[in-house]
């Protein structure tokens, strides 16, 4: 994207005025969606964005600044502005050698989107629209998205880090209304992971869309989920938000140094039941948040957050991991060139256990079965967390009865993984998600196997 | 059209958007959206700049409606070969849609814009230096608002000034400009082993308009009241929504009242014009033409003036909100609503929602409250709300009011009911609107019978 010997140059630039640390983070982005609503292709989009985000550090400031034009005359004016920035007082060292790294992800890409035509795109929108409303009547509504893009990125920074990477992501998603009696209910399923258009050999687009379909239709016979405590059963693969949330967000460095999270101070203490193993694992192959670098050029890692119940580390970018004489465990990451990178999660999970899915429903006299779990939001300040359910049931008698209709369950980080008390063998990834924070998005994955929480307030109108 | 750009680079770009335009062949429509913007945010923590980011940044969107089908590319940059491949891109991309014979784009209808421009440009030509002061000026009155204030995840300075410009080969042509400046702090508080925060800002059209003192007071009594809070037990309940509650849910009852929703039938109101579906307390308008909103503007994203578009009147629900093309399917005129960034095309939505005040102050409407809850945060608006079914339910934070005054706090609980209930079940507006950062004006509002999930 840029030679070495500009790069070289611009870093120079950068630490002039007194940098302690400086990178140039460029990156050329290319998207293309497509949406059938209402029965019909509405539109194909496409675009492109290209730039580079300069930072440098001096002291505790971070001067940050970014541009679109990737010419040698258009970085050192960003570097320029990104070094004024930073106040730095009087002159640093200006020479910066650069070393090449790779980065591997492990597998390849088999089919290029930007290499299959367009056509097949849409017909995987009507075929998907088709599928749907051939479920049922009841189906009032259907809307179709599929979405790829292409993520060049590249890494220089005065430290000699030098390192590209290439990533290609793929997404379709199918969202139904189902219209009766009682009104109009929703059902949503969509999948996307960090490989090409290979997407369509791993899963069956109709049966997705068929799936939606029924989802929307349950819910039209759904009664009011109840309020209160109550014990709560998490589906395999559908309630990894429920760590993302409850856990994850708390062990961010960048939080944890602030004050801001309830994780503060534990690593090394009981946070959870025992058994309670939770992971952020970038490395994961193909998963929607796989990367084979962060967004400050280190390598993916696995690394384990929570093991058998026991904090053991938090997840840490350069500036934090800098700031405690520790290594980055690869996980700065930003929404674009226009950011600047913080502490991210990638795919985030929990590890099987040993019980049979069945007979932990089985030995829940009263509860909720949560099948898929939405969106969540945390205060890692106090822990508490909330997340919504989109598909759920009451369990009566130890058995899954009745669809319950949507509503958020809240729950506190800290308590509830002391009230985990039974996980399943059949561990499975989630759907792809965006995870906000101080509005920026980025693609992560979660996985959970089948669990039960002990207790959990559920925010339903019944009594 | 009499419009005149309000200056220079408005001019450029608007000239730059009409160049794009006239490259549209016989039998296709074409439309350039462009913008440009620069922006600083200085973030202090510690006493100390955490960060300072400045830049600039650009792009175009193109859209092409050939044969009734429409296609989209846009670009971040505004470089020549960009806007040449987005162009081509765009064209490309209509050939794959399915033609729709309302698709098209806006055609000038006559309705003059209200003119309007809040551009100060002292916002763009404020020393760097003044900026970090006001950050780090923000986090000190926060850090000595009570000795219980630990610490400030962040105090924050933005500033943002933009124009942008759409012309379209079917004779529109408009542009527009804005600056605004805002500062946020988010303060941490720690009593024993409890931790607190709480978020306080302000907002301006020039730096003058900050008020430091309001957003520093309000982070650091949002901080500090929580302590002690816990579950109470599952119950009915009323609630008070301080106006940037309020918003919130106006907002959302405002989303299902777009003319693409209720078209594609995903509104729970969609077959309700001319009944009640609300309080006769409520009355509600959209109208950017309102100069005290944040989000007033001249245009809207695909270049027709805004305008003042009432929604609810009394309980009343009067219609909907559309662009051209939702406009044309409903056989109603475009109210102006089209809202777009360079990255999609238009859509249908709210710019500027307010709702009427009613009558008394915060405190009065608290005063006739037995048992209910003040709200101080609502979490999961995004995972704990349908806007096709109008299920909410979302978790809150805030204090318990008992016989008429704020009492204990309360956290993890979860309030729900659907939208449509809530908006019957109103019972006061307050006489406090208050012009929120999102563009929204609105007072305080009770509602009551909520399910509230506790302990």
């Amino acid at each position: 994207m840029i030679e070495q010997s500009v790069l070289e140059e611009v870093l120079g630039v950068a630490m002039r005025t007194g940098g302690e640390f400086a990178e140039v983070f460029a990156e050329d982005r290319r998207n293309a969606s497509a949406v059938l609503d209402d029965g019909r292709v509405e539109e194909l989009t496409s675009g492109r964005d290209r730039g580079a985000g300069i930072r440098v550090v001096v002291g505790e400031t971070t001067g940050f600044a970014h541009t679109a034009d990737l010419s040698e005359a258009g970085l050192i004016a960003a570097a320029e502005a990104a070094a004024a920035a930073a106040r730095g007082g009087g002159g640093g060292t200006n020479v910066v050698a650069l070393h090449r790294g790779t980065s591997s992800r492990g597998y390849d890409i088999e089919t290029f989107p930007g290499d299959v035509p367009k056509a097949r795109k849409v017909e995987l929108l009507t075929r998907a629209d088709e599928a749907a409303r051939a479920v049922g009547d009841a189906i009032s509504q259907v809307s179709v998205s599929y979405g790829d893009n292409r993520r060049r990125i590249l890494v220089a920074n005065s430290d000699g880090v030098f390192v590209e990477d290439d990533t290609v992501r793929t997404f379709f998603a199918v969202s139904c209304v189902a219209t009766g009696d009682t009104g109009m209910q929703t059902g949503r399923e969509s999948v996307g992971h960090t490989i090409g258009f290979e997407l369509f050999d791993m899963y069956d687009i109709d049966q997705l869309a068929r799936n939606a379909a029924e989802r929307a239709i349950t819910k039209l016979a759904a009664r009011p989920a109840p309020s209160g405590q109550m014990p709560v059963v998490i589906g395999s693969g559908g309630g990894g938000v429920l760590f993302h949330e409850a856990c994850g967000h708390g062990l961010e460095a960048d939080l944890v140094s602030k004050g801001a999270s309830v994780f503060r101070g534990r690593v090394g203490q009981q946070v959870a039941s025992k058994g309670v193993t939770v992971v952020d694992d970038g490395t994961m192959a193909r998963e929607w948040g796989n990367i084979a670098i962060d967004d400050e050029g280190n390598p993916a890692q696995r690394n384990v957050l929570i093991e058998d119940g026991i904090l053991t580390d938090y997840m840490w970018d350069h500036l934090r991991a800098r700031k405690e004489g520790r290594r980055s465990s690869g996980n700065g990451r930003r929404q674009s060139y226009q950011n600047l990178p913080m502490v991210r999660m990638t795919n985030t999970y929990l590890l099987a256990g040993e019980e049979d899915p069945e007979s932990i429903i089985a030995s829940t006299p009263k509860g909720v079965y949560v099948k898929h779990l939405g969106g969540g939001q945390v205060n890692t300040a106090t822990g508490d967390f909330v997340f919504g359910m989109t598909e759920a049931y009451l369990i009566e008698d130890g058995k899954v009865t009745e669809p319950l209709r949507e509503g958020n369950l809240i729950g506190n980080g800290p308590e509830v993984l002391q009230r985990i008390d039974a996980l399943g063998n059949d561990f499975a990834m989630g759907p792809p998600g965006t995870c906000g924070k101080d509005g920026q998005g980025v693609p992560v994955g979660d996985g959970v196997p089948t669990l039960r929480v002990s207790s959990l307030t559920i925010g339903g109108t019944a009594a | 059209m009499t419009f005149e750009p309000p200056d220079q680079e408005s001019a450029d770009l608007l000239a730059l958007a009409q160049s794009v335009a006239n490259n549209a062949r016989t039998g296709e429509q074409l439309e350039a959206f462009v913008a440009r913007s620069s922006y600083t945010t200085v973030r202090a923590h510690g006493g100390e700049v955490e960060s300072f980011t400045s830049a600039v940044s650009a792009g175009i969107g193109v859209r092409v409606v050939s044969d009734h089908r429409q296609g989209f590319a846009w670009a971040g940059t505004l470089e020549p070969d960009a806007i040449a491949d987005a162009l081509a891109d765009a064209r490309d991309n209509a050939t794959f849609a399915e033609p729709d014979e309302w698709v098209g784009l806006a055609e000038p209808d006559g309705v003059a814009p209200v003119p309007f421009d809040a551009f100060d440009p002292s916002v763009a030509t404020m020393e760097a230096s003044r900026k970090i002061d006001l950050a780090l000026e923000l986090e000190r009155m926060v850090r000595a608002g009570d000795r219980r204030i630990t610490g400030v995840r962040v105090a924050t300075f933005s500033d943002s000034s933009s124009r942008f410009a759409v012309a379209t080969s079917t004779g529109i042509g408009g542009a527009g400009r804005g600056a605004w400046c805002s500062m946020s702090a988010l303060a941490l508080a720690e009593d024993g082993d409890e931790t607190y925060t709480g978020g306080g800002s302000t907002v301006g059209f020039r730096p003058d308009d900050l008020d430091l003192a309001e957003a520093a007071d309000d982070a650091v009594l949002r901080a500090t009241r929580l302590f002690g809070a816990k579950p109470v037990p599952s119950q009915r309940v009323t609630i008070i929504l301080e106006p940037r509650m309020a918003a919130t849910i106006a907002g959302l009852l405002g989303s299902t009242l777009t003319g693409e929703r209720v078209l594609k039938g995903r509104s729970p109101f969609g077959d309700r014009v001319g009944e009640t579906i609300a309080s006769p307390m409520l009355t509600l308008v959209d109208d950017p033409t309102d100069h005290r909103s944040y989000a007033a503007d001249m245009f809207d994203g695909e270049g027709l003036a805004c305008r003042r578009n009432q929604l609810v009147v009394d309980g009343v629900l009067q219609g909907f909100l559309y662009d051209s093309a939702s406009g044309r399917r409903a056989g109603q005129p475009s109210t102006g609503s089209a809202v777009r960034g360079v990255s999609s095309t238009p859509s249908v939505g709210c710019q500027a929602l307010a709702v009427a005040p009613g009558a008394g102050s915060f405190e009065s409407l608290l005063a006739d409250i037995d048992t209910g809850v003040y709200l101080q945060s609502m979490t999961g608006l995004h995972s704990g709300v349908n806007l096709v079914s109008g299920d909410i339910s979302v978790g809150i934070e805030g204090l318990m009011v008992r016989n008429g005054q704020l009492a204990e706090p309360v956290r993890e609980v979860t309030i729900a009911s659907t939208l449509q209930r809530m908006l019957l079940d109103i019972v006061a507006i307050g006489d406090d609107i208050e012009w929120l950062p999102g563009g929204t004006g609105c007072p305080t509002i009770v509602i009551a019978d909520l399910s509230l999930g506790g302990s």
